[in-house]
């Protein structure tokens, strides 16, 4: 017994912080792993609205974006107040989707062509009917994959 | 022999102390750049664009159940208003018909949910009705998953879900926007 205490009377030694880095390093290359960078600035405002059958959109590059709402203040004296479409990073009208689409398309190779999705991120605000002229020019454009956008409902 | 001893003085490894630090700020910048994909939502599936209209005069009434959402976000189910919070449970019902009731639906593959709203809904009410109608279907495949092959529909395999999906097909029709309201 003595013996055990005479070790733990000693100074413990201080812990070694060599591989602090690594695990920074570790939490860093996840970090950069799962960051999505935007690739446009969104000029409309979008809150998207709640629900409970959500599913998720895998395979982001298969994804395009559709967004509509109220242009955002500073860029209201050009677009307006009323809603609007953003494809890209510029407002647009129901003419410019089948080349958007086609733009998206080109850039997947053949075999995925198939599970390309439209997600339409609305402003719970928004009147539907541009979102069913939008809708309507989808299925003209033949994409039929649409994911309504929206956050899940917290009870 | 000043000279070498000299060099034998310096160190020759870089100080790896701040190695942290440069790490750790990266991996704030990231922290705050990052979004994590909260990418999710309803999935749907358009019907292909055709010019003609559909005929549905060929569908029985009792099949059909048809949802208006107006202007005013109000809600008419088959003719009667009614409110958001008896939706699914009223679908759920008219799907399943427990009860063999001639003006319901004859079976849940022949059940049709036709949607119908105006220019002038609010996107918010419109993706609550749909999201309800879509919340009756998923339970009623998950009740039969349950009593098929007790799991849910989502743990299912690939091939029980076919079964699931083929007795309970998913079948939301929309209809054309009216546009009596105003939009935004």
């Amino acid at each position: 017994m003595a013996k055990f205490a005479r070790k733990r009377g000693k100074d413990s030694p201080a812990i070694s912080t060599a591989s602090l880095p690594d695990i920074i390093f570790m939490l860093l290359f996840f970090f950069m792993v799962v960051t999505v960078m935007r690739d446009a600035t969104i000029m409309v405002d979008v809150v998207t609205p709640k629900a409970t059958e959500l599913d998720k959109l895998e395979k982001k590059s298969l994804v395009n974006y559709i967004y509509v709402g109220k242009p955002k203040e500073k860029y209201q004296t050009k677009a307006g107040t009323n809603a609007r479409m953003q494809l890209g990073d510029k407002f647009a009208t129901l003419s410019d989707i089948p080349l958007f689409l086609e733009k998206h398309r080109t850039k997947i190779n053949e075999g995925q062509r198939g599970g390309i999705k439209t997600s339409l991120r609305v402003d719970e605000d928004v009147t539907m009917g541009i979102v069913s002229d939008i809708k309507t020019a989808l299925r003209k454009a033949g994409q039929l994959l649409i994911n309504y956008s929206a956050k899940p409902k917290t009870e | 022999m000043a000279k070498k001893s000299a060099r034998d003085r310096m160190s020759n490894e870089v100080n790896a102390g701040s190695m942290a630090d440069i790490a750790f700020l990266l991996l704030i910048f990231f922290l705050v750049t990052t979004t994590i994909a909260e990418d999710k939502g309803i999935l749907a599936k358009l019907p292909p664009w055709s010019e003609d209209e559909p005929d549905i005069t060929k569908l029985k009434k009792r099949n059909v159940y048809s949802v208006l959402v107006n202007a005013d976000d109000q809600l008419l189910v088959r003719g009667e208003l009614t409110s958001i919070e008896n939706l699914k449970d009223d679908t759920k019902v008219f799907i399943n018909n427990p009860d063999d009731r001639p003006d319901m639906a004859e079976a849940p593959t022949k059940a049709i949910v036709s949607l119908k709203h105006d220019r002038g809904t609010k996107y918010n009410t419109y993706l609550n009705v749909y999201n309800e109608l879509q919340a009756a279907y998923s339970e009623l495949r998950n009740d039969l998953a349950e009593r098929k092959y007790g799991k849910l529909y989502e743990y299912c395999d690939r091939e029980q879900r076919k079964t699931i999906r083929n007795a309970i097909p998913l079948i939301i029709s929309e209809a054309e926007p009216s546009s009596f309201g105003e939009e935004n």
